[in-house]
Order: C-alpha cells, then sequence, then structure tokens
C-alpha cells in the first residue's frame, strides 16, 4: 500500500535526516511513501488576509495534482507544510467564490474543491496503523532515553487544523511511548520557536529557546523530538548561541520523531544522518547504548 | 516590556480609512474585543513588544494609525496563533496583525530586504525560513 | 514629405505597382499603430516591413539570442501570447509589444570559487524564496520552459534538475517581466547551468586518455601516411570505409583494427 506523500523543499537538503529515516520507516511498516510527482513549494505560511488569492495558488496546485493521481489523502513530515497544505485545503471547500476564481487561474484542467485528505505522518501512525500495532513492530527499546515532546504552533493552530487537542496535545506522548521512549512532558511544549523572526530579529529566537529548552531540561529531558525543519533550526541554534553565553548550559538533542521511529524499528543507523543534528545525538545514543 | 504612554484620542488623529481597511483586510469585528488580555498574556514575543497585542486592537478600533505603525509589534509577531485560539469572543488576533503588516508592504515598503540579510546567513537559513520571512516581510 | 506618409508608402506601392504580389496583406498593431504587411513574414521582418529600422531588440534573427522577446494579444481574448519575433509569422490582427528587457539583479560573483552545493545559489539570489509559484513565467516563456518547475527544483536544492529544464533557456527575460516575485529566473538558471555543467557533470575519462594519446604521438604515424596518400585514394578510402552498425553493441569492433 502506498500513500501520496508532500515533501517540502527543506527535506531535500539540511533536513534529510526527516525524510530519509519516515520513507525507510514506513516501507518496513508496509506504508510506502510515495513522492507527487512535480510538487512545488508550498509557500511554508499560510496568508492571513481575506482578499489574497495568489499565495494561496502554491498549496492548492499540490492538492490538485494529488486529485488527478487519483489519490485522496496527502501525507507530511513537516508540521509548517501540513498548516498550509490543510488551511489551502479548508478554503477550497468552505469560500466558493474564491475556490471559482481560484480553480479558473490555476488552469490545471479540473475543478479542485477540497476532496484530498491532509495528514500529517503522526496521524498516520495513530489513525491508520495503531499504536499497538507500531509497538509490536519495535525491535529496539529506547526506554533509556528521556525525550521531550515539542509541538510547536503548527500541529496545533488554528484549531481547524489541528491534529490533536489543541490545549492538551497527547500525540507526541502516545508516540513516544509506542516506541519504548520515555516521555517528559514539560510546560512550554507548545510555545513557538519564533518561527520566520529568524531571519529579522534572532536574538529574539535565542530567548525563546531558552525559555523552552529550559522547560524541558528543568522536567528531566535529556532529549527534545520534533516535527519541524523551522523548529529545529531555531531551536538548534538558538542552543548554540545559549552555551557559547552560559558555559554551564546542559545541551539537550534534538531530534526528528522520524530518527527515533526508525531507531526503535531497528533499522540502519545511517539513513538517520545524526551528522546533520543538532545538540550530539550520537554521543547520548552510545551512552544509553542505543548506538554502537 | 509594553510601556504606558499616554495616547491622545481625538476625532482629528482618528483615521477611518485605516480602521476600514483593517476589518476589509482582516475580516474581523473589532468591537468584539472587551479587553481581557488573554492575547496578551499568551503571547510568547510579548516581552519585546512595545504595545501589546491587546492594545493593538484598542488603538485599531480608534483608528490611531500613527501609533500603531510607528510600532514594532507586528514586525515582532510570529504568528503563533497562541492569541487566535485563546480568545474568548473567537477573534482572529492573527489577522489583524497580518492587516497592519500589509498595508505597510503593500505600499511596496519592505519590512526585511534579502540583500541585507548576510551571506553567511544566507548559505546556512534552511529554505522554510527564508521563504517563510520573505512571505511576511517583502511585499 | 512627412515621416508619417514615408512610412505608409512601401504597402501602398506595393499594393498598386505589384498586383501580381501573391502574398496576401494583413493588418497587425505595432506600438498601437496599425499597419497591413503581407502575410508568411515574421513579426520582425513585418515591423521593418512597415518601416521600422531595428538597432536595438534584434540579433541574431535565428531564435537563439533572445533579443527579440516580444509579447502579443489577438482581438477579443484575455491571454497574452509570447513569441520571439524572428521565428513567429504574423496573424491577422495581432497587437504586439516588444520588451527588450527588464532591468535585473544579476549577481557578481568569482565562479572559480563556487562549489556545487545549492547554497551558493541561495547565498547569491535570495530572492529566490520570493518566487509564489504562481505560473505566469511558465505562461510567457516563449521556449516552452517549465519555468517554475525549474525555480522549484532550484528551492528544493536540485541544481541538476533545474539545469536539465532549463536548457533551452535563451535569456529573453519575458519571464521576469511577468514575475510576481521579481525574480530573474534566467539569470538564477544560467548559474545553475555553469555550477552543473563546471562542477557537477563527471569528467569524460576517455577524452582525457584520448587527448593523452594524440599528444604522446600515437597518432602522428598514420596522419603522416594519409598526408602521402594521392586524393582519388583518398576518395576510394573514405568511400569504401567501414561504418559502425546502428545496432552495435559494445564490445563491436572493426575489421581492420590499425588505428584503435
Amino acid at each position: 500500500m502506498s500513500l501520496a506523500y508532500y515533501p517540502g523543499c527543506t527535506l531535500k537538503t539540511r533536513a534529510r535526516n526527516l525524510e530519509e529515516p519516515a520513507v525507510a520507516s514506513m516501507e518496513a511498516l508496509g506504508l510506502k511513501l510515495d513522492e507527487i510527482p512535480r510538487w512545488n513549494c508550498c509557500g511554508a505560511v499560510y496568508s492571513l488576509a481575506d482578499d489574497d488569492l495568489i499565495h494561496r495558488v502554491a498549496p492548492i496546485r499540490n492538492l490538485i495534482r494529488v486529485k488527478k493521481q487519483g489519490k485522496m489523502e496527502l501525507v507530511t513530515l513537516c508540521a509548517f507544510c501540513l498548516n498550509t497544505l490543510k488551511r489551502a485545503n479548508l478554503l477550497m471547500k468552505e469560500d466558493v467564490e474564491k475556490r471559482d476564481t481560484l480553480n479558473t487561474f490555476i488552469d490545471e484542467g479540473i475543478a479542485y474543491s477540497g476532496e484530498v485528505k491532509v495528514v500529517h505522518l503522526l496521524e498516520v501512525l495513530r489513525d491508520e496503523i495503531g499504536w499497538e500495532a507500531l509497538a509490536q513492530k519495535v525491535k529496539f527499546s529506547l526506554r533509556e532515553l528521556k525525550v521531550a515532546p515539542y509541538y510547536g504552533c503548527t500541529l496545533l493552530r488554528p484549531r481547524e487544523v489541528a491534529i490533536d487537542n489543541v490545549e492538551a496535545p497527547s500525540i507526541l506522548r502516545e508516540f513516544l511511548k509506542a516506541i519504548g521512549a520515555t516521555p517528559v512532558d514539560f510546560a512550554e511544549s507548545t510555545r513557538c520557536c519564533g518561527s520566520y523572526q529568524i531571519i529579522s530579529n534572532p536574538d529574539d529566537i535565542s530567548e525563546y529557546a531558552r525559555d523552552i529548552l529550559n522547560s524541558a531540561l528543568s522536567h528531566g529531558a535529556e532529549a527534545l523530538v520534533l516535527t519541524c525543519p523551522l523548529c529545529d533550526y531555531n531551536l538548534g541554534q538558538g542552543q548554540k548561541e545559549l552555551m557559547k553565553k552560559h558555559n554551564e548550559f546542559r545541551e539537550l538533542s534534538l531530534f526528528y520523531f522520524t530518527q527515533l521511529l526508525a531507531l526503535a524499528l531497528g533499522l540502519d543507523p545511517q539513513i538517520c544522518h545524526f551528522e546533520l543534528n543538532y545538540g550530539n545525538p550520537e554521543s547520548l545514543l552510545r551512552e544509553k547504548g542505543l548506538l554502537s | 516590556m509594553t510601556r504606558k504612554v499616554p495616547v491622545t484620542i481625538s476625532p482629528k488623529k482618528s483615521r477611518r480609512e485605516f480602521v476600514k481597511k483593517i476589518k476589509e483586510l482582516s475580516g474581523q469585528n473589532l468591537q468584539l474585543c472587551y479587553q481581557c488580555g488573554l492575547c496578551s498574556g499568551s503571547c510568547p514575543a510579548v516581552t519585546n513588544m512595545d504595545i501589546s497585542p491587546r492594545q493593538i486592537i484598542e488603538l485599531a478600533r480608534l483608528g490611531l494609525e500613527e501609533e500603531i505603525v510607528n510600532s514594532k509589534t507586528v514586525w515582532i509577531c510570529a504568528s503563533c496563533l497562541a492569541c487566535t485560539v485563546n480568545c474568548p469572543r473567537g477573534f482572529d488576533l492573527s489577522k489583524v496583525m497580518e492587516a497592519i503588516r500589509l498595508l505597510t508592504l503593500r505600499k511596496n515598503i519592505d519590512y526585511v530586504r534579502p540583500e541585507d540579510i548576510p551571506l553567511q546567513e544566507r548559505s546556512e537559513l534552511p529554505q522554510i525560513a527564508m521563504v517563510s520571512g520573505l512571505r511576511k516581510f517583502t511585499g | 514629405m512627412s515621416i508619417k506618409a514615408e512610412k505608409k508608402k512601401p504597402a501602398e506601392t506595393a499594393v498598386k505597382e505589384k498586383e501580381q504580389v501573391a502574398a496576401k496583406l494583413i493588418p497587425i498593431y505595432i506600438m498601437g499603430k496599425r499597419y497591413e504587411v503581407p502575410e508568411g513574414l515574421t513579426i520582425m521582418k513585418a515591423m521593418e516591413y512597415a518601416g521600422y529600422v531595428l538597432i536595438r531588440g534584434c540579433g541574431c534573427r535565428g531564435g537563439t539570442c533572445g533579443a527579440c522577446g516580444t509579447v502579443y494579444r489577438k482581438p477579443g481574448d484575455y491571454k497574452l501570447q509570447v513569441a520571439l519575433a524572428c521565428q513567429k509569422t504574423v496573424e491577422p490582427d495581432m497587437y504586439i509589444a516588444q520588451i527588450p528587457f527588464f532591468p535585473v539583479n544579476r549577481a557578481l560573483y568569482d565562479f572559480s570559487k563556487l562549489t556545487a552545493a545549492p547554497e551558493e545559489v541561495f547565498k547569491l539570489y535570495p530572492e529566490l524564496f520570493r518566487c509564489v509559484a504562481c505560473n505566469s513565467c511558465t505562461k510567457a516563456c516563449p521556449q516552452g520552459i517549465e519555468v517554475m518547475d525549474a525555480i522549484s527544483a532550484l528551492k528544493q536544492g536540485n541544481i541538476a534538475e533545474a539545469a536539465r529544464l532549463s536548457f533551452d533557456c535563451i535569456q529573453c527575460g519575458l519571464c521576469t517581466s511577468r514575475c510576481f516575485g521579481e525574480l530573474a529566473q534566467y539569470h538564477m538558471f544560467q548559474l545553475a547551468r555553469r555550477i552543473y555543467g563546471a562542477k557537477i557533470v563527471p569528467r569524460a575519462e576517455h577524452l582525457t586518455e584520448m587527448v593523452k594519446a594524440v599528444d604522446e604521438g600515437r597518432y602522428d604515424r598514420f596522419l603522416e601516411d594519409l598526408k602521402q596518400t594521392k586524393e582519388d585514394d583518398l576518395k576510394k578510402m573514405y568511400q569504401e570505409r567501414e561504418v559502425e552498425p546502428m545496432a552495435a553493441g559494445e564490445d563491436w569492433k572493426p575489421k581492420d583494427t590499425t588505428y584503435l
């Protein structure tokens, strides 16, 4: 069985360590991730202006191509892409006038009105595979690893696209338990990493990273699990700045959820590309006997 | 920290066009807000703002364009939607922030110029950062 | 005589004096003015027929230099059409305007210092990320290039794919003239093709070996022999030469292996 899969630009370069373990893991679980042909950048952020149509063209064109392929569901790994694609999809479902204008302009030969379902891989694991079935496939226990689940914004806000309870999400905790790791809940798990402010106000990003990472550390976490390459960059760079300024700051290893999944399924650690991670995960994993 | 600054409210300063444009661009009813302050309380960036999110709404419906446009609040906003999700009146503050940004950007005045980002950073920033940043800060 | 009248003269004279001319005259609009030009001419020739002397916006006249990018419309149709003036033949009621170029941001760089990493393109052309995938560029390309797809490949860091997709680009700049994000696509593509050709494509090793063999003089003797051969014998040798068959496999060898 295969799922239509939307990567997003960053997963082809910097975030290969999010994509490759995902593709291998899903293959091992019997669900192949089938990259949709000729996809274009979704635009990352969703335009919040009522009259803006041009910035919705990019995500909608991808959805139309999925429909043309005859697929009814689209999976993403990047939470930011999920958010943008899902919100654009909702627009095509609900706003008739904008839908008509966009369909005419995009001119891909078929009309689209939000038929494709946009999901994040975590939802596929929860709803299509199930935590119990996943737990049975785990070959390598990550029990010793204390991981704090970090959601950020885009998986949960706005309410209409949330993949879980907005105030008290549990999907990452359930995922970590299923793969045998020890989840460490912490207060700032849904606080924004600063997002695109990294290009204009990078000092603010260091502050946000400090608040998030301190909170995780104070709850006993050794690592953070992420779903978005922008969160990864902001928290990783923020942590680097913090360590420069404060020698005693204890480093947290930042992982993508797909890397932990691949490890738990007993796949070759090479596909995880830990060399691209922040926070020195290889030494932490070796310490725990999870990497030779 | 947000400061307490005396603001003069007068019909002469109130810009009706400004209020109208914000309502159109955001699609939000500014009258819904009852100034409870939950938005400011949820905002992760509020400590760096000169005018808090709550204050922005009040200034917006009074049409005090000058104070809003001269503040850095909307440019520090990361569109995290914590305010939107927490508002007891279902008011989407993130859309008002975007509307205020667009009033400047659509005049062809950018907040960030790609050529001003240092070369080293340009080769380190992941695509997702550049795409989202330039979308929000350039017209 | 006024300049206006002079411009009109060739067309009118042509009709009166040469009744036996087979070409039909059709109306086209150049710079907003109506002219009657013979059917079958290219836009460029039609402009010259109408009396314009082209000193800019025309170049090779062979569809390769990209100087003559032209935009036109047909009556009743909202769509903008694009063409190269030196290649496209005129159609009745064609309403044309020429776009010599839009001023573009061309990054300055020392090519010898660049690597094959996609970050080189991101560094030099950060405005690449302003692309909104509106597809206006693809619609504006007279060469039929999938411009949006090529930019998409660049954003994904795939220089090889961007180079492949933009192969037919002649730098006419029509894409830039329509671009919502104000990108100079053709400059970015040229950088991609340069990096691809110089730093990504593997070097042909057998070429280096062959050049070495020639320099070492392996073929000097044969060349000398050929130089001494009489012209008639040369012609006979050429006509009777053995040709490698179309379906020859990798291990095919000629009957005469002296020259190998």
